[in-house]
């Protein structure tokens, strides 16, 4: 019982921070694709459903080449100081990648379906572009970004592939997925039911509060 | 351009698939109404003098102040035109109070001052806290006014205000718009299809049929017999006349 509360806590945390870390950009990229016409948005918006497609080890393998100590960005992470691979801090980047093309597909919609003729108004009342969003778009779209939330914390949830490439089996960074995987491969079917039954009530309230909100967007 | 005396000039060249908008008027009263039968280009002409539409070519200019013009490479953002627009919907803000809606758009500093004589004649007071789905029609419409007057508007642009309203409610609502225009004195250009809206409201009125203008002068002149007609056939064709359901009533709150 330990080990379920244990896993399951640092899984919920872990989901939770990486919610909150692709929330910013994931609403950034939703308005921009909903709002704006420029050239390479057919690309951006590729670029955000890749992870949706490419298998999930894959992209984890790629999160390793980039963040590891030899990786793109592993000099500049070693030079600060900050170990990413390995810790807990690998296991929010690998759910918030993997999250974030739900959070920017739902977010995206409630931002379409804000009717244009508010923003233009608020605009003629003298509101600059940054107080429309504030004031107008993001409340009326709220909807949409708060079940894309939803949805993207549920994906990190139950995130394995990414996860057990860049951020291991170890103590201290095992997910209830990761978990799971260990137990049923060392023959602990046991064990590995309950962490599974903990994974499927969450991600049941997850889904559901997801679906009630976008279904009112 | 415009020349100095005018309170408006609008020199319109815009394209829409098949349409094209292609109009010029030098407008020097307070409040000019453009009628016409619908897809004109009257929403049009509003959406480009509050910035929402881009022409392809032409001046816009209100007083001394140029919003728009190709030549000079001007084009003013909605948010330094000083417009205030209630469009056809209304487009009340629905997350937000009626308070919060009629105060968007106003700058701190002499905020109370500014805002007591115009809900004063609009008579809003006691809506401040509600909700905006908790109006009638008649509120609603007062309440997109006084949201498009309190930003301080060097103009204010109408399009339609009282469509969708029963012949009752317009009736009621018509006094309101009179008080604005002349204790308020902000130049206007009221679009709408009803002749007898515009002899009250307007002082001129420039008619439009596919994006021309075909007729302009004083209401007396502009509404003979046949343009009457037309716009009666217009307006029934529209069912402009019936409510439209819902909560049009001002008894209903």
């Amino acid at each position: 019982m330990t080990e379920l509360f244990e896993v399951t806590g640092f899984t919920v945390l872990m989901a939770g921070v990486a919610t909150l870390v692709m929330l910013p950009p994931g609403i950034c990229v939703a308005w921009i694709l909903a709002r704006r016409q420029f050239y390479g948005r057919s690309v951006l918006e590729t670029v955000v459903t890749l992870p949706l497609v490419v298998p999930p080890v894959a992209t984890g393998l790629i999160l390793l080449k980039l963040l590891g100590r030899r990786g793109l960005f592993g000099g500049l992470i070693d030079a600060i100081g900050v170990d990413v691979v390995f810790t807990w801090k690998a296991v929010v980047v690998a759910m918030a990648v993997m999250g974030f093309p739900l959070l920017v597909r739902s977010a995206r919609a409630g931002f379409e379906a804000v009717d244009r003729r508010y923003e233009g108004v608020a605009a003629t009342l003298g509101a600059r572009p940054l107080k429309v969003f504030w004031t107008i778009s993001l409340p009326l779209a709220r909807r949409g970004v708060l079940a894309g939330a939803v949805l993207g914390f549920s994906r990190a949830i139950g995130e394995f592939g990414a996860t057990v490439m860049i951020a291991g089996s170890l103590p201290g960074s095992r997910t209830l997925s990761v978990a799971i995987y260990r137990h049923a491969e060392l023959g602990q079917d046991t064990a590995a039911a309950i962490l599974i039954i903990a994974a499927v009530a969450i991600g049941f309230v997850a889904v559901h509060v997801a679906n009630r909100l976008g279904v009112a967007t | 351009m415009g020349n100095k005396g005018s309170l408006l000039t609008l020199t319109i060249k815009l394209r829409q698939g098949q349409f094209l908008l292609n109009i010029s008027a030098e407008i020097e009263t307070q409040a000019v109404a453009i009628v016409g039968p619908s897809g004109s280009g009257k929403t049009t002409i509003l959406d480009a003098v509050a910035g929402l539409r881009q022409p392809d070519a032409g001046v816009i200019q209100v007083g001394q102040k140029i919003l728009f013009d190709s030549h000079s490479g001007i084009n003013l953002p909605s948010y330094e035109r000083q417009i205030g627009y209630v469009p056809q919907d209304l487009a009340l803000f629905p997350h937000l109070t009626v308070q919060q809606n009629v105060l968007y758009g106003m700058s701190n500093g002499d905020a109370e001052e500014h805002a007591r004589p115009v809900l004063q004649i609009l008579e809003i007071q006691e809506l401040l806290s509600r909700a905006i789905e908790k109006l009638s029609g008649g509120e609603r419409q007062r309440v997109a006014l006084a949201r498009a007057l309190m930003a301080r508007p060097t103009v204010l642009l109408l399009d339609e205000p009282l469509a969708g309203l029963d012949v009752d409610l317009r009736d009621r609502i018509l006094p309101y718009l009179e008080r604005v225009r002349e204790e308020l004195k902000i130049p206007m250009i009221y679009v709408s299809h009803v002749p007898d809206e515009v002899r009250r409201i307007a002082d001129w009125v420039i008619a439009l049929a596919d994006g021309e203008v075909v007729r302009s002068g004083v209401p007396a002149e502009v509404f003979g017999f046949e343009t009457e007609k037309h716009l009666a056939q217009t307006d029934t064709k529209k069912g402009k006349q019936q409510p439209t359901g819902g909560s049009t009533d001002e008894s209903h709150r």
